[in-house]
């Protein structure tokens, strides 16, 4: 019987009902303490630390703070502190402050090239989603699945329903891998993808680097989706050959890796079809990323919900948090703070988009702006490349590696009732500082705001 | 985890869909690294706010999707230490789901009209055994997954049950299952 990427991968790796064996555990600093204290409790150790690797990210301050004892506020120095005690007492590798590995932890998982095709990869972050760019089956787990993991390398699950999304045409001019993902969670809204995993394909994912591809399938939990995947092709063998992680037999790897897609005649649960040359650059105007619209639009009427007022309440609610009116252009929004980051769009490709945009102009005098690389590779990287310098030179604040702004957990937060255009993936009430309000985008359209002062359609814009 | 069998008493409402973990225990209060100490800080924002008043009765009413966004179980802990003992919603977002049954705070699925009406109602009580949410409109049946309703009934620890199966996990690894992937201590 033809199966689906997602049905190959789940039967490899179940060893007996509901219990799959987990390949690669990614732990970050806050949701793994509860864990390692209950291994205490119980006497458990870690059954496969070959198989976890640790870093900071969320309450790392992006200021070059060296070392995690020089973290000035003390809650997140404890909790970064406590991640070190953990891995040094259970023998997993980390990835610290001061360590040139160190970076968001769904960035430095592939730049190690330890995110691979084929695998089932796990993290307390529900952001882990993003490995599924690689064909893995990768989703994100709370702490007491993590304390499971780590005690047993498996987790108890119910196999999810799977869902294809076959996307048609080529992305237009200005449009990028974060436009596509928005538009499909516009239209599935933020709960149309809830118990399925979830695969990207069609024509237009073959034409996406990998960092496009990780865009989409990190922002699949914002559609609800439990796992997002990506068949693997020569693209993603490239990016992982050459890395620390890859395999020894590259080429024995590459032969697995070429049988995992989708095999033709597979049925999948839930099938829809997106074009993805009709997208336009999208611009989230409410307080999830399912409120979203295209650049030319302008903010909605939640009248328009007349027959649904569960949704037309929630339209309301979110315009009044987001002080915006019904009808005014995106392009009349100004902005007070510009964020070019986070697990979704802090690789090097967004980087080289968001610095096309800026090269030669300034920042808006009312705006502040700062770009965040995703890790210590990736910000070495773009020095090398002398982006650092095209970002400064314009007005934007270039700083260290970490999750920063995309949810406010270290010293980058949105002070109440600024306006911020954000390359992150959750404009929630209070997400990036309470009172915050935030604007969902691309990087190119982030950077193009930014010296705007207000959104701008790139398309036209010279 | 204490067992759970029956849960009945008055109900509290959040009458909003698609209500987000960030709403239901903001990001500041993450920094802890114990499992206590979040009811406090539950709903921080709406409550400081005064949009939102909740009282801590044992069962919470919710819109559809609740829990959506971040895994962090730092929102069942937050609803649990508030006094919640189960919540009720016609549709619940994955990863909240799973927290919910690995901390015994029991996420019930109702219809948009039976939650309607439990919520009028103002109180109910629920057996997972039989699977029914009684209240004052009537006696609907609820689905839930047998081997969690099990282990919620008895109070099981997940790590104890699978351990129990380690012969299993240690003949798949022998098997070659385990050979998959990066060996991270070797980077």
């Amino acid at each position: 019987m033809p199966k689906t990427m997602f049905d190959k991968i789940w039967d490899a790796h179940e060893v007996a009902d509901g219990l799959i064996y987990i390949d690669l555990h990614l732990v970050h600093e806050v949701t793994s303490p509860q864990a390692f204290d209950g291994l205490r409790l119980e006497g458990r150790p870690v059954r496969r630390p070959d198989k976890t690797v640790a870093t900071a990210d969320h309450n790392v301050p992006t200021d070059g703070t060296p070392a995690a004892r020089m973290i000035a506020d003390e809650l997140s120095r404890i909790q970064v502190e406590t991640l070190e005690r953990n891995c040094a007492e259970f023998d997993i590798p980390l990835y610290s402050l001061g360590s040139d590995r160190q970076g968001i932890v769904h960035v430095i998982g592939p730049e190690l090239g330890i995110t691979q095709p084929g695998l089932t990869i796990v993290c307390g972050d529900s952001h882990t989603s993003t490995h599924g760019a690689f064909g893995a089956l990768a989703f994100g787990i709370g702490t007491s699945e993590v304390e499971h993991v780590l005690a047993t390398q498996c987790l108890v699950q119910r196999r999810p329903k799977t869902m294809r999304i076959d996307y048609t045409g080529e992305l237009g001019t200005g449009v990028t891998a974060k436009d596509l993902i928005l538009a499909t969670i516009g239209r599935l809204g933020v709960s149309g993808m809830v118990g399925h995993a979830v695969e990207y394909a069609g024509e237009t994912m073959r034409g996406l680097s990998m960092e496009n591809r990780m865009t989409i399938c990190n922002m699949t939990i914002e559609g609800g989706g439990r796992a997002g995947m990506i068949a693997p092709d020569d693209t993603t063998f490239e990016w992982v050959s050459g890395r620390p992680g890859a395999p020894e037999d590259f080429d024995a790897a590459v032969a697995a890796w070429r049988e995992l897609p989708t095999d033709e005649g597979a049925e999948f649960d839930t099938e829809v079809e997106i074009d993805a040359a009709a997208i336009s650059p999208m611009v989230t105007w409410g307080t999830n990323p399912g409120m979203v619209t295209e650049v030319t639009d302008a903010v909605p009427d939640p009248g328009a919900w007349g027959d649904a007022p569960a949704d037309r309440e929630a339209a309301e609610r979110a315009l009044a948090y987001m002080a915006l009116e019904p009808g005014t252009p995106i392009t009349d929004i100004a902005l007070d703070r510009v964020f070019i980051g986070s697990c979704t769009n802090s690789r090097i490709q967004d980087l080289r988009e968001a610095a096309s945009m800026v090269d030669g102009r300034k920042v808006a005098g009312s705006v502040r702006a700062m770009v965040v690389p995703g890790s210590q590779q990736v910000k070495a990287q773009a020095e090398e490349e002398g982006l650092h310098e095209v970002f400064r030179s314009a007005g934007f604040e270039w700083r260290t590696a970490g999750c920063s702004m995309c949810l406010g957990m270290n010293p980058d937060i949105l002070d109440d009732g600024e306006r911020c255009a954000s390359t992150s993936n959750r404009n929630f009430e209070g997400r990036q500082g309470r009172g915050g309000r935030t604007h969902l985008v691309s990087p190119k359209m982030a950077a193009a705001a930014a010296i705007e002062g207000t959104f701008v359609d790139i398309r036209g814009w010279a | 985890m204490r067992p759970v069998d029956v849960i009945e008493g008055k109900v509290s409402v959040v009458e909003r869909a698609d209500v987000d973990t960030d709403q239901i225990i903001p990001k500041q209060f993450l920094k802890r690294v114990e499992r206590t100490g979040f009811g406090e800080f539950l709903f921080y924002d709406w409550f400081r706010s005064g949009e939102l008043e909740l009282e801590p009765n044992p069962i919470l009413v919710a819109g559809r999707n609740f829990g959506s966004g971040s895994s962090r179980e730092h929102a069942v802990w937050a609803i649990q230490d508030f006094g919640f003992e189960a919540v009720v919603a016609p549709s619940f977002a994955d990863i909240f789901y799973v927290n919910c049954t690995k901390n015994g705070l029991l996420p019930v699925i109702l219809s948009e009209d039976a939650c309607r009406e439990l919520a009028a109602a103002g109180e109910g009580r629920i057996d997972v055994d039989d699977q029914t949410m009684t209240f004052a409109g009537g006696v609907v049946e609820f689905e839930i997954d047998e081997e969690t309703k099990h282990r919620l009934l008895h109070g099981l620890d997940d790590i104890g049950i699978t351990l129990k199966d380690e012969g299993a996990i240690t003949a798949f690894e022998e098997a070659g299952g385990a050979d998959r992937g990066p060996v991270t201590t070797a980077l």
